[in-house]
């Protein structure tokens, strides 16, 4: 079988569209003027900034003026979370969370709660990553200040049920911030129907650059900046505009979020046969995360008895990449807290790979990926002292 | 990340399987990320003339598997057991330092199967 290059990790970034590419080109070169400058240049950049946030307005039903361009989407967890917490302090300094949050999220929580005196719930998921949003509104106290669950999981494709902890935390008057940063491109961004205060998206993720984020802050919902210095994005984000990066964010979005149906439809088509494919191709693997409510694209398994990172590089070496929550894949060496939260066993934990799609991905790339990684995994499994123990 | 010795190694590994009938077994299992390791050996005149082992574990863990037993194999007992995780690491030209302790399992691992094999032979021996 001629090997072939398939790129099945569009979780962790996507490439950059090329009419994206050709709308940012102009501002490296000849708009290369700082937005906060008054001559003519500068003007340019200014109303190029203007549209792209307009244009992302739209997108997420809400007025420009509620939409910060920042420098990723880290940054803009970080903003939201930091900048509520802080405004409130006087008030309350209890934050209600998931136990599957992105890094940019936990770590942040864990560091407001080691350092700064903050006291943090970590909700429970159930076997498939969900949250119970009855689980919300039992943590809530009289000190809580915010809540923070993210809209979709990156490592296992998860949808949470955000409408509704939206409207939890509507009623109790608390601020609401999700992560939605795996949703871009994917799912419905309206945040007057989802109920937000507060809403992460990172570029990278929908086809446009890395190094450029939004965070959505409803009109009336105060937080103090962490990042000071000049009067950018109504004094909630200091630093000279990345214009290149926002025009590009905003190209994204508005390629990304009018084509999602048709881009959707492809995607699960796709997603499905992978699906189907690796469970039947190979015994003692897993499903992972909800079978129904998951992101179009996302594909994530546990295969026994094997170890992620010898998946991952087998697959290199066929031309194919892709992800995996293991131990000796992190950086930590500790198997991802999103699958222990899930009540995975961390040995099983360690046999996890991530396959998530995009609009290259074919159907040809998911015949190729279902032929070579059962040899893959039988490789590994041949070595394994755990396999011929268990069969 | 990983030299190229490491990729060969991972991608065709030395002396994996199981013997049937071993001198001395070796298991040992890394305590940081959870991986497991065991070595089976045949001794002969106080000289390793077959290792294997099994591995569950990272691509370091697979590639110094590979590298430590074929570093032993022929050796004297006296001699294998001063196999170091450094020696199988510069073996492979290096090892990136998040996976040193993945080293440790083989040089354990082989350790362990002397040490048994040793044990074996001393309860055979009248007293
Ligand atoms: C759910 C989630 N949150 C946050 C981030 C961080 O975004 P960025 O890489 O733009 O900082 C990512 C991606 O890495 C993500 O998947
Ligand atoms: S065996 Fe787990 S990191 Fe190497």
């Amino acid at each position: 079988m001629a090997k072939r290059t398939v790129y099945m990790d569009h979780a962790a970034t996507t490439p950059v569209d090329p009419r994206v590419v050709e709308a940012m080109l102009p501002y490296f070169t000849e708009g290369y003027g700082n937005a906060s400058s008054v001559y003519r240049l500068g003007q340019e950049a200014r109303k190029a900034i203007d549209e792209a946030r307009a244009d992302v307005a739209q997108t997420l039903n809400c007025t420009p003026r509620e939409i910060i361009f920042t420098g990723c989407g880290s940054e803009s967890d970080n903003l939201a979370i930091r900048g509520i917490a802080f405004w409130n302090r006087d008030k309350g300094t209890h934050i209600i969370t998931s136990s599957i949050e992105h890094h940019a999220v936990s770590h942040t929580c864990e560091q407001l709660e080691k350092h700064f005196g903050f006291q943090v719930t970590y909700l429970p998921v159930d076997k498939y990553g969900r949250v119970d949003p009855t689980d919300v509104e039992k943590a809530i106290t009289e000190k809580t200040t915010l809540i923070t669950i993210m809209y979709a999981n990156n490592e296992v494709g998860t949808i949470e049920p955000i409408a509704e902890i939206g409207e939890i935390a509507r009623a109790h008057k608390i601020p609401f911030h999700t992560d939605a940063i795996q949703a871009g491109g994917a799912l419905d961004l309206d945040v007057e129907a989802l109920n937000l205060d507060l809403l992460s998206l990172s570029a990278h993720k929908f086809y446009g650059p890395k190094g450029v984020g939004v965070l959505y802050l409803r009109r009336g919902v105060r937080l103090l900046p962490p990042q000071t210095g000049g009067a950018h994005e109504l004094n909630r984000r200091a630093g000279t505009e990345n214009v290149a990066g926002i025009v590009g964010l905003a190209t994204a979005l508005k390629l990304a979020q009018g084509h999602r149906e048709e881009n959707n439809r492809k995607l699960i088509a796709l997603r499905d046969r992978l699906i189907e494919g690796v469970l039947s191709s190979m015994l003692d693997t897993q499903l992972t995360g909800h079978p129904k409510e998951r992101l179009p694209n996302s594909a994530s398994f546990t295969i026994n008895y094997v170890e992620g990172e010898g998946l991952l590089l087998g697959l290199d070496m066929m031309g194919t990449a892709a992800s995996s929550g293991s131990a000796c894949t992190s950086a930590s060496l500790e198997p991802s807290h999103v699958l222990l939260a899930m009540g995975i066993p961390p040995e099983v934990a360690h046999g996890s790979l991530r396959l998530t799609l995009g609009h290259e991905n074919s159907d040809e790339d998911v015949d190729y990926l279902l032929e070579v990684l059962p040899g893959i995994v039988e490789r590994l499994r041949s070595m394994s002292p755990l396999y011929t123990t268990a069969s | 990340m990983y030299s190229e010795k490491v990729m060969n190694h991972f991608m065709n590994p030395h002396n994996v399987g199981v013997i049937e009938d071993p001198d001395g077994v070796g298991k040992e299992g890394n305590p940081i990320c959870g991986d497991l390791m065991e070595i089976f050996i045949k001794v002969k005149d106080d000289r390793i003339v077959d290792i294997k082992f099994r591995t569950f574990g990272c691509g370091a863990a697979i590639a110094t598997s590979s590298m430590a037993t074929e570093m032993v194999k022929g050796k004297t007992i006296e001699e294998a057991m001063e196999i170091t995780n450094k020696a199988v690491a510069e073996a492979l030209d290096g090892l990136p330092p998040i996976k040193m302790h993945c080293s440790n399992l083989a040089a354990d691992a082989i350790h362990a199967a002397i040490e048994d094999y040793l044990e074996k032979k001393r309860a055979k021996q009248p007293a």
